[in-house]
C-alpha cells in the first residue's frame, strides 16, 4: 500500500541577494503532523520531490507550542505559526514562504528585530527602584489583572505586522504590538510614570495616527489579543496628551 | 584597571537575572543568546512559581518549603543552597510583582496563590498557566532598559563554541559562532555565566524547546568542568505525545483539581464521558491518599507507567491516561489554566472543557548539570553556572514551580559574585589563550564542513534519542543501560563520517546542529553511565533491580569528568550536606 504523503511547496533563497526559487518537496503523512514537523523531514533527507538533492530549510523555531514566537511565516498565503499549523488543516500542496516585510536572512528566516527596537523607543518596562528588598508590589484588583495579562501575552511574532497595510518603509508605523504594550505598560501603578514620554514617541510620524483600520492586526493574532482596542485607547490617549502639550506651550 | 567585563550566555531567567544584577551593581555585560532571548525557553514553563509567603492562612513557612524540597528531592541535594533559595524567595515574589508580572489576585487584590506536587500547602503563585513566560518577559524588559542605558550587549543569533582558559586554568572569555554569518569570534571577559537551561534533546523528543541540547554544558565540560548528578532526569507525569515533541500539560492542571484516572475495565471502548464514576479508576488518589494527584512527578510517572504496562489499563490499549478538568466549571478553568488549554485544543483539537485529556508522561528537566560551588562557580575559576545547567537546587527530583524561583535565584547569586571575582582577577597574560582556543574551534568547524561521508547528523540524533528514551528514563536495567552507552559509543564512531548537506557559510543550520549533536553524544555517556553506576533508587533514579534508596552507598552526588578515553567520563562520589534536616524514608501515601 502507498503510505499517504503531504505536498509542500517551499520558497527557497540562499542568502539576501540571492534569487528566490520555489522548491516541491513530498513527506510521509503522520498523525498530528505540523509544518514544522515536515521541514524537520526534509532535514532527514534533504531532497525535492522530483529526487534533486538540497539542502535543509532555514527557520526560525524554538518551543513548537506557539509560546516563544519563532516560526512565524506565510503558510499558504497566511502570516501563522508554523508549529501550530496541523497539515491536517490545509489545503495541499501546502505553500511556505518567509514573512515580507522584515528583511530575508535565509529560506524562511526574516530578521524580526525592529520590534525590539521598537519596544525600546517606547520604554515597554517598568522603572523599579531596584532589585533589592523593597516589599509587595501595588494593590491590583483581579479585574485590571484580567485587562493586562492578555495584553502581556503578546509573544511578539510580528505576524500583526506582516498584514498590516500601513506597515512599511514609508510610513515607519510601529505597528499594534509595540502599541499594545503601550497601553499594558500605562495601566501599571508603577509603569505610568512614564506615560506622557510614550504617548509622545507614539505622537509623531510612525505613531498611532498611522493606523488605517484595517482591522488585519486583531484577526491574525495567534493569542487573541484585542489589538484594536488597545490602538484606540491609546490613540485617544495620545490625542489628550498633544491637546495638554500644545496649551503647556 | 580597566572595568571588569562579565559575560552571560543563556537568555532564560537565570541568564537575565544574572545580568540585571551585574549591571544594577555598575558592571557591563555581553549577554549571548541563540534566540532573541525573548524566545527562551523560560517561556515554557506553566503553572508558577514557589514562595511560602503564605496569604491563605495555612501558616506555611521557608522551612516547610525547604523540608517539602530537600524531602522532594530524596534528599540528594545539599541543604545549604536549598535553605537558602527557600528564604529568598518570597522577596524574589515581591520583586517580580513590582516589575509588573500579571499574577492572578485575589478579590483583595493580593497575589493568589495554588497548590502544586509534593505539598499540602497553596505555595505557588501563578500568572494564567503561562507564568514561565510572565515572568521572562518581566525580567526581558528590565534588560532591555539596561540595554538602552548602554550597560548591557547583546549578541543574539550567536552560539556559544567554548570557554577561553589560560594557562593558569582560569576562564578568560568564551568562543562563539554567528549563526548568520558563520563568522567564528572570540570575546574576551573575567568572568563567564553559562546559563544555558536543560538538555532535552538528547532524549530526541521531550517537553524542551529545540535550543535545550546541552551543548554548552557538554563543551566545558570537555574542557575541565565537573557535571553532577547526570542520571537524575525528570519524566513529567502529564505531557501531550506529539509527533515532534512531548507538549508539557502543567501541573497546575492537578493543583487547580484535574483528576487522573483510566477506565476499571481493560480496553474500554466508551467515549470518556459515558464511564460512570464508579467504574474510573482513579489511581492516584486511591495508592496515595494524603497526596492524591499532587504527588511528586517521578512518584506520579511511576503510577501512569504501572498502570499502562503493568495493569494494562491505558486508554484503548495505548500508552495514554485520562487528566480530567471537566468537572471545573469554565471561567474558573479560563481564568487560571487558559494557556495549558488552548495548547491541547491546538495540537489535539479536543476542548479539555469538555472532554478528558489524554496524556502520558515525557522527559522534561535536568536535575543533574554542571557542578558548582555554593558560590554558584564550577572548578574552573571563573566560569559560573545558573538555572538548569547546573544541580544544586532539586536533588533527586525537582518539586513542580521550584525551577522558576531555582533559576532566578540562581541567577541572581550568581551575578554579584562573578563581579566580585572580576574585580579581584590579575590581568590576563597576552591574549590570556584566546588565539589558541579560536584556532582549535576553527579547526574543528572546517573538518566538519570538509568531512565527507555518509551520515545525516539528523539521522544519528534521531537515534540517540530514541535509545536514551528506551532505556534510561523512567525504569531502568543496568543491561538496558549498558546497550545504551554502546548504542551512544556506536554514533560517536559514526559521527566520525558525518555528511553535511550544506555546506555553504551563511545561516546553515546544519552545520550548526552538526557540532551540537557531538557535545549531545558526549552528554549522553555522562548520564548513561551515572545511572549505571548508581545501583539504588531515588527520586527520579529508579532501578526495579535494586529498588531501594541505599543511603550508606548513595547519599553521596554523582561527579563526572572528562577523560578523552574511548571508555568515558571518570566518575567519583562526593557527600552530600546534610546539616540542617537527617534523612527520612520518602512516602506520599501518608503525610510526611
Amino acid at each position: 500500500m502507498a503510505t499517504k504523503t503531504v505536498q509542500l511547496e517551499i520558497k527557497r533563497q540562499a542568502s539576501p541577494d540571492a534569487p528566490a526559487v520555489w522548491e516541491k518537496f513530498e513527506v510521509e503523512w503522520r498523525p498530528g503532523l505540523n509544518v514544522t514537523s515536515a521541514l524537520m523531514d526534509i532535514a532527514l533527507n534533504p531532497t525535492t520531490a522530483d529526487g534533486h538533492a538540497t539542502t535543509p530549510v532555514t527557520y526560525d523555531s524554538n518551543c513548537l507550542e506557539e509560546i516563544c514566537g519563532s516560526c512565524a511565516m506565510r503558510i499558504n498565503g497566511r502570516a501563522r505559526m508554523a508549529c501550530s499549523s496541523l497539515i491536517d488543516n490545509l489545503e495541499q500542496p501546502i505553500r511556505v514562504e518567509p514573512l515580507t516585510k522584515f528583511p530575508l536572512v535565509r529560506d524562511l528566516q526574516v530578521d524580526r528585530s525592529v520590534l525590539f527596537e521598537n519596544l525600546k523607543r517606547v520604554k515597554a518596562w517598568v522603572p523599579i527602584d531596584g532589585t533589592y528588598d523593597l516589599g509587595s508590589g501595588p494593590r491590583v484588583f483581579p479585574q485590571q489583572q484580567e485587562v493586562n495579562y492578555p495584553l502581556s501575552n503578546c509573544i511578539s511574532c510580528t505576524c500583526c505586522m506582516e498584514v498590516c497595510p500601513q506597515f512599511n518603509e514609508e510610513t515607519g508605523f510601529v505597528g499594534a504590538a509595540t502599541i499594545a504594550q503601550v497601553k499594558l505598560f500605562n495601566n501599571h501603578p508603577t509603569g505610568k510614570v512614564f506615560k506622557e514620554e510614550r504617548l509622545r514617541a507614539l505622537a509623531g510620524d510612525g505613531g498611532v495616527q498611522e493606523c488605517g483600520f484595517a482591522q488585519n492586526c486583531v484577526e491574525i493574532c495567534p493569542k487573541q489579543i484585542p489589538l484594536t482596542n488597545a490602538i484606540s485607547d491609546v490613540s485617544r490617549d495620545v490625542l489628550i496628551q498633544k491637546a495638554k502639550d500644545l496649551l503647556r506651550s | 584597571m580597566a572595568a571588569p567585563r562579565i559575560i552571560v550566555v543563556g537568555g532564560g531567567l537565570a541568564g537575565l537575572a544574572a545580568v540585571i544584577k551585574i549591571a544594577e551593581a555598575g558592571g557591563s555585560v555581553d549577554l549571548f543568546s541563540i534566540v532573541p532571548v525573548k524566545r527562551s525557553h523560560s517561556v515554557c514553563a506553566q503553572g508558577g512559581i514557589n514562595a511560602a509567603k503564605n496569604l491563605k492562612g495555612e501558616g506555611d513557612t521557608t522551612d516547610k518549603h525547604f523540608d517539602d524540597t530537600i524531602y522532594g528531592g530524596d534528599f540528594l541535594a545539599n541543604q545549604t543552597p536549598v535553605k537558602a533559595m527557600c528564604e529568598a524567595a518570597p522577596g524574589i515574589i515581591d520583586l517580580l510583582d513590582r516589575m509588573g508580572v500579571p499574577f492572578n489576585r485575589t478579590p483583595e487584590g493580593l497575589l493568589d496563590f495554588r497548590r502544586f506536587g509534593g505539598t499540602l500547602y497553596n505555595r505557588t503563585a501563578f500568572a494564567g498557566a503561562t507564568t514561565g513566560q510572565q515572568l521572562l518577559y518581566a525580567l526581558d524588559e528590565q534588560v532591555r532598559r539596561y540595554e538602552s542605558d548602554g550597560k548591557v550587549k547583546k549578541y543574539e543569533g550567536w552560539e556559544f563554541l567554548s570557554a577561553v582558559i589560560d594557562s593558569k586554568g582560569q576562564a578568560r572569555g568564551i568562543t562563539a559562532l554567528d549563526l548568520r554569518t558563520m563568522e567564528l569570534r572570540s570575546f574576551p571577559a573575567d568572568a563567564i555565566i553559562l546559563a544555558t537551561g536543560g538538555i532535552g534533546a538528547i532524549f530526541g523528543k521531550s517537553t524542551n524547546s529545540v535550543v535545550c541540547t546541552g551543548s554548552a554544558q557538554s563543551a566545558v565540560f570537555q574542557q575541565g568542568v565537573y557535571y553532577a548528578n547526570g542520571e537524575f532526569i525528570q519524566v513529567h507525569p502529564t505531557a501531550i505525545p506529539g509527533e515532534d515533541k512531548l507538549r508539557l500539560m502543567s501541573e497546575s492542571a492537578r493543583g487547580e483539581g484535574g483528576r487522573v484516572w483510566v477506565p476499571r475495565t481493560a480496553g474500554d471502548k466508551r467515549p470518556a464521558r459515558q464511564i460512570p464514576e464508579a467504574e474510573r479508576f482513579y489511581f492516584l488518589e486511591e495508592w496515595y491518599p494524603k497526596y492524591g494527584n499532587l504527588v511528586p512527578r517521578d512518584i506520579a510517572t511511576r503510577a501512569i507507567h504501572k498502570v499502562v504496562y503493568e495493569n494494562g489499563l491505558g486508554i484503548d490499549g495505548q500508552p495514554m491516561v485520562y487528566l480530567d478538568l471537566t468537572h471545573i466549571d469554565r471561567a474558573t478553568l479560563n481564568r487560571k489554566l487558559e494557556g495549558i488549554l488552548d495548547i491541547y485544543e491546538k495540537f489535539v483539537g479536543d476542548d479539555p472543557r469538555e472532554v478528558p485529556m489524554k496524556i502520558f508522561p515525557g522527559m522534561h528537566y535536568t536535575m543533574g548539570g554542571l557542578w558548582v560551588d555554593f558560590n554558584q562557580m564550577t572548578n574552573i575559576p571563573g566560569i559560573f553556572a545558573a538555572g538548569e545547567c547546573e544541580y544544586q537546587y532539586h536533588g533527586a527530583n525537582r518539586l513542580g514551580a521550584n525551577s522558576l524561583v531555582s533559576c532566578i535565584f540562581g541567577g541572581f547569586r550568581s551575578g554579584p559574585i562573578a563581579l566580585e571575582y572580576a574585580k579581584n582577577l590579575p590581568a590576563a597574560e597576552g591574549d590570556g589563550g584566546a588565539s589558541a582556543e579560536l584556532a582549535r574551534q576553527a579547526e574543528i568547524n572546517g573538518r566538519l564542513l570538509k568531512n565527507e561521508g555518509t551520515e545525516n547528523p539528523f539521522k544519528l540524533w534521531r537515534e540517540l534519542g530514541q535509545t536514551m528514551t528506551e532505556r534510561v528514563t523512567v525504569i531502568r536495567y543496568n543491561k538496558g543501560i549498558k546497550q545504551a552507552d554502546e548504542k551512544i559509543v556506536e554514533l560517536l564512531d559514526r559521527y566520525k563520517k558525518v555528511n553535511l548537506s550544506d555546506r555553504s557559510q551563511w545561516a546553515n543550520t546544519t552545520f550548526a546542529f552538526a557540532r551540537q549533536l557531538k557535545n549531545m553524544l558526549e552528554l549522553s555517556r555522562i548520564v548513561a553511565q551515572g545511572a549505571l553506576l548508581r545501583d539504588e533508587s531515588r527520586g527520579a533514579h529508579y532501578k526495579p533491580d535494586f529498588p531501594d534508596r541505599n543511603d550508606e552507598k548513595f547519599l553521596k552526588t554523582t561527579k563526572a569528568s572528562f577523560t578523552g578515553d574511548p571508555a568515558g567520563p571518570r566518575f567519583e562520589f562526593e557527600d552530600v550536606d546534610i546539616q540542617y534536616i537527617k534523612p527520612r524514608p520518602r512516602r506520599y501515601d501518608v503525610a510526611k
